[in-house]
């Protein structure tokens, strides 16, 4: 195994490039350094990108959104206070990932990359329209957070391309996100079921929404169905019921140790429910 | 000792100071298994079955053995034969004979200069297979046309006619059952199934072998009993018990599972293999999921008649235990005893058979077998409990064994706690707390036998009158502290004065395991016992110094006084002073007492736990949780309450999510601690504690054992209670949320 730590994302990109092995990129760790004491993927090539510059740094771009660099840990995000009044349900996503200790390292770059359909902190992203720099040996390009997976243990990234850095839009008045997740105990699990719903307000009505699901399908699902059934209403039953129906329409979920076929495709619904309604609180000013 | 008899004013019985191994433990001292290590020392690596069942054709090992640094091999080839019952048992489960029996199942394993290099050379040791057909659930198992997996294997109590996987039978009971049923004004017979589950202990298995072609040979390993891995690793290998050392670790949980062997073997096989030079061997997760012993898992029919004031006229019970592929290893024997023993039971019938199936073999877990018993038993209870309208702890007051009651499985019991828990738990306010929507409360009690064993303790006096106590069981609750404290109490002397030495197999005679809950019982016994030795000896010297019989000299206070006036006028002579002078007054002055102790007493406990159901994910909280249990008298309470909570603890695992998840090829889905869930600290409330003290006149404190009733109630507890909250009654563990939800859909 060949450890690597370039100094520029351009020279991280062309060591993957250049790479003919199996090569993974390190930044928290807490996939990869796992994945590798369990015997499951022994590297070549390791390619650490926490000396390059900025990797560590979060801050709010000219616009008002926000740009964060890919060894920014959980723990950090939690501790920023403005971005999680921006973005609370991008945040909580991040931060339902793994334990204390794993807060302290593990990053969202790292978990899109992970490839997980029930990563916790993607449905969150995706819903709140966020951006990831992908460079490559061709330069750089803005991707949608949503493109980037391609199912279990995939994504769209080709070889030599790496993640250098995520941008939230701005979150704009009157907006809101949130994100549930089921797992049967409290914490230390994997999503079930995950949700995530982004909406703003014009009013008490809901003038945009985005609903996004999590491990239902091989890879995170935008919702458009779910988002139309409560657009234009103020989350009245009736349509917190539609979106329940549409979340769980949408769902191409598998039978495994997790969880069950019938099981996910109910719970979507329910959580879709809930978190649209913390949504819509938090998008009506509360905390 | 008549009851009569006992202490009941203590100096340091019943205190709470610090545990002994506690600083070394938070301050990452503590040497565990892994932690030891040798000059010259080899690492080792397993291979193991990646099928569930499957005839072993050929192993070529010549390809890791060219590689530098790899040392030695070993297969089935290099061990005895002629090997039988338990032995056999062991060695088959070491590594695999012609044919491995479960997905993970040892079939070779290689020792080399690194533990990467080790596990390098495993992947390349090549197993040929032909997979055979394989059978896992119980109840699959038992069924006529299911694969025989090892045919032959019954023992003369099964049966004719009985299904080909079934290895052994027991039945017995007394009264007549028909005419208690015909008496009875409701009669129930409900089936229920509990799955196997983990120990779970934090420390995965972990040894340092050595052993010599002349067959000496050391240990250093982590587990419950080092006699036990002495005398099974001698068997497994065909060497002579005493020429092994075993010398046990610092444990991190073991509860039962620890009490035999799974790897041991093969490090010192390695080791022989490589000219003596030591060999470690330290288990991953997921080897310890796949191949470390695991509970039983179950199907139960039970059958009750009760009268509509809650009186129980007749029960019977039938089950089905798998316990792994291996004969014996089914708690069939424990389960059945442990059904109805809360019970004043007129007529009774019990019946089981143990099962053969393509799983790990089964270990010891925390009262094996009865808390499955306790399932189905306390279940059915509870059901008709509600149908005919009465609270659950009067039916277990109006029903309660007692002192005297001749127990569901023979004897009488002795003097027994069982209606005191009852009725603490009724009293505690826990019991009466208003419960919410989708809240629901759930009781259960549960018994375990408790066991003595054969036990050897040493006690010597130092030079500076503090005192040692070595005793032969490693201190997984907390027994270190508890017979310091006994010590201290027998001899008069501060607890900080005694230290509690868990020794190795070459410092004293034979002792079971920390096992049956026995270690603070047996061991405080022997110490007491010893102890007596010591003192008469201390005595003898003092008497000596002041010219008087040693019978005109007595104990009392941590001092040799004058028994009475007509002894003499003496100031007490402290056990420091004695000590100090011992070497010039008749030399070192120690006790020792072996034997095989009797004097157990049952311990009883009731659970009262509230839970909440979300009825729309069928998601379990845990809101409230109440432990009453007898302890006979806690030594040391906070390490009482400790047990009591773990058991808890463990049970709501059971109860909730744990278990072992197999795909339709037979392997283990779930190696991992992610996707085998145990709770984790935020998924449990406080769990509250009572003690209740009823002392067991067998022994001189009073002591029942305490570390296994406790997982005993939740399993039945809990499903009370989610039955309480939704109106649905889970018969099949675990009551995970999409079993809950689909039974709740199912309710309309």
């Amino acid at each position: 195994m060949r450890y690597h730590t370039p100094a520029t994302f351009e020279a991280a990109a062309a060591l993957a490039a250049e790479a003919s092995g199996v090569t993974r990129f390190l930044a928290g760790g807490t996939d990869v350094l796992v994945q590798l004491r369990a015997g499951m993927v022994t590297p070549d090539d390791l390619i650490d990108l926490k000396k390059i510059d900025g990797v560590k740094t979060m801050a709010r771009t000219k616009d008002g959104g926000w740009q964060i660099g890919v060894a920014v840990s959980g723990a950090e995000l939690g501790a920023n206070a403005a971005l999680v009044a921006d973005w609370p349900g991008v945040v909580e996503g991040m931060e339902l990932v793994g334990s204390t200790q794993v807060q302290g390292r593990a990053t969202l770059v790292g978990n899109l990359c992970n490839g997980s359909p029930a990563a916790d902190s993607v449905p969150g992203l995706v819903a709140a329209g966020a951006t990831v720099t992908v460079t490559g040996p061709s330069g750089s390009r803005e991707v949608p957070v949503g493109e980037i997976p391609a199912g279990p243990g995939k994504t769209a990234l080709k070889k030599g391309e790496v993640i250098s850095g995520v941008t939230l839009p701005p979150r704009g008045k009157n907006g809101g996100d949130a994100y549930l997740r089921f797992i049967p105990r409290t914490e230390m699990d994997i999503a079930v079921v995950g949700c995530a719903v982004n909406l703003r307000l014009d009013g008490d009505k809901i003038a945009e929404a985005r609903v996004v699901l999590g491990a239902v399908a091989p890879t995170v699902i935008v919702v458009p169905e779910a988002a139309k059934a409560i657009i234009g209403t103020t989350l009245d039953d009736a349509a917190l019921e539609k979106l329940a129906q549409a979340a769980s329409a949408a769902c191409k979920p598998i039978d495994d140790k997790r969880g069950t076929v019938a099981f996910r495709t109910d719970v979507a619904g329910v959580l879709a429910r809930r978190a649209a309604k913390i949504a819509y609180d938090r998008a009506k000013g509360a905390k | 000792m008549p009851k009569d008899e006992l202490k009941t004013s203590f100096k340091w019985i019943g205190t709470r100071p610090d545990r002994p191994d506690g600083l070394d433990k938070v301050t990452g001292r503590a040497r565990y298994g892994a932690d030891f290590s040798l000059p010259n020392m080899l690492h080792a690596a397993v291979v193991r079955s990646p099928h569930a069942h499957a005839r072993i054709k050929k192993i070529d090992a010549s390809k890791a053995l060219a590689l530098d640094g790899v040392k030695a091999v070993v297969t089935r080839a290099d061990l005895p034969t002629g090997l039988s019952g338990e032995d056999l048992n062991l060695q088959d489960n070491t590594l695999a004979g012609d044919v491995a029996l479960y997905d993970g199942h040892a079939v070779a394993a290689v020792a080399a200069t690194s533990a990467l290099l080790a596990k390098d050379a495993a992947k390349l040791i090549e197993v040929e297979y032909e997979v055979l057909p394989h059978v896992i659930d119980v109840d699959d198992a038992f069924r006529a046309d299911a694969p025989v997996i090892r045919p032959g294997l019954a023992d003369h109590s099964v049966p004719k006619g009985a299904p080909g996987n079934v290895t052994r039978y027991i039945e017995f009971g007394h009264g007549d059952v028909a005419a208690g049923f015909a008496e009875a004004d409701l009669v129930r017979e409900e089936t229920y199934k509990t799955e196997a589950t983990h120990q779970g202990y934090i420390e995965p298995h972990a040894c340092v072998g050595q052993m010599g072609a002349d067959g000496k040979g050391e240990m250093w390993v982590c587990t419950q009993g080092q006699w036990y891995v002495r005398r099974m690793c001698a068997a497994v290998l065909g060497t002579e018990a005493s020429q092994l050392r075993v010398t046990p670790s610092e444990i991190g949980g073991g509860f039962g599972g620890k009490t035999t062997i799974f790897m041991e073997p093969l490090a010192l096989a390695l080791s022989r293999k490589a000219g003596g030079r030591p060999v470690k061997l330290v288990m991953s997760r997921s080897e310890v999921l796949r191949a470390t012993g695991p509970t039983a898992s179950a199907s139960m029919d039970v059958k009750i008649g009760m009268k509509k004031d809650g009186r129980i006229t007749a029960g019977t019970v039938s089950f089905r235990m798998q316990g792994g592929a291996f004969p014996g290893m089914s708690p069939i024997g424990e389960a059945l005893p442990c059904a109805f023993a809360c019970y004043d039971m007129p007529n009774v019938h019990h019946e089981a058979y143990e099962v053969l199936a393509n799983r790990p073999k089964a270990a010891a877990y925390r009262a094996p077998g009865s808390p499955m018993a306790a399932f189905a038993v306390e279940s059915l209870v509870d059901e008709m409990s509600r149908e005919l309208g009465l609270d659950p702890i009067d039916v277990r007051l109006t029903n309660g064994a007692k002192e005297g009651t001749k127990s569901s499985y023979g004897p009488k019991f002795n003097q027994i706690g069982l209606v005191e828990t009852l009725e603490a738990a009724k009293a505690h306010p826990n019991y009466a707390a208003p419960l919410g929507p989708n809240q629901g409360r759930g009781v259960a009690s549960g018994f375990w036998f408790n066991h003595g064993g054969e036990t050897s303790v040493s006690v010597a006096i130092g030079e500076d009158g503090t005192v040692q106590v070595s005793v032969g069981t490693p201190d997984i609750g907390g027994s270190r502290a508890s017979i310091a404290l006994m010590t201290a109490e027998t001899f008069g002397i501060d607890y900080d004065d005694v230290r509690v030495n868990v020794v190795e197999t070459g410092a004293l005679g034979v002792n079971e395991p920390t096992h049956g809950s026995r270690a603070t019982h047996s061991n405080g016994k022997a110490m007491y016992e010893a102890a007596g030795q010591a003192i008469r000896e201390l005595c003898k010297r003092a008497a000596a110094d002041w010219g008087i019989d040693a019978e005109a000299v007595e104990w009392a206070d941590g001092a040799a006084q004058p028994a009475g006036p007509n002894a003499g006028k003496f100031p007490p002579m402290s056990l420091r002073e004695i000590a100090g002078k011992m070497g010039s007054t008749g030399g070192p002055i120690s006790g020792h007492h072996e034997i095989t102790m009797g004097g157990v007493g049952a311990s009883f406990g009731t659970h009262v736990v509230d839970v909440e159901v979300d009825p729309e994910t069928g998601r379990t909280t845990i809101l409230r949780y109440l432990v009453v249990q007898d302890a006979g008298r806690a030594i040391h309470p906070a390490y009482v309450e400790g047990q009591y909570q773990g058991g808890a603890a463990q049970g709501i695992g059971w109860a909730l999510n744990e278990s072992y998840i197999y795909g339709k090829d037979g392997r283990l889905q779930n190696t991992v601690f992610l996707d085998y869930r145990i709770p984790v600290a935020s998924d449990l409330p406080m769990i509250d504690t009572v003690i209740v003290e009823v002392p067991n006149p067998g022994h001189p404190y009073g002591v029942r054992g305490v570390g296994e009733t406790g997982i005993t109630p939740p399993l039945p507890a809990i499903a009370s209670a989610v039955a309480a909250a939704t109106g649905v009654r889970l018969r099949e563990l675990p009551m995970s949320p999409p079993k809950v939800l689909a039974a709740i859909k199912a309710r309309g």
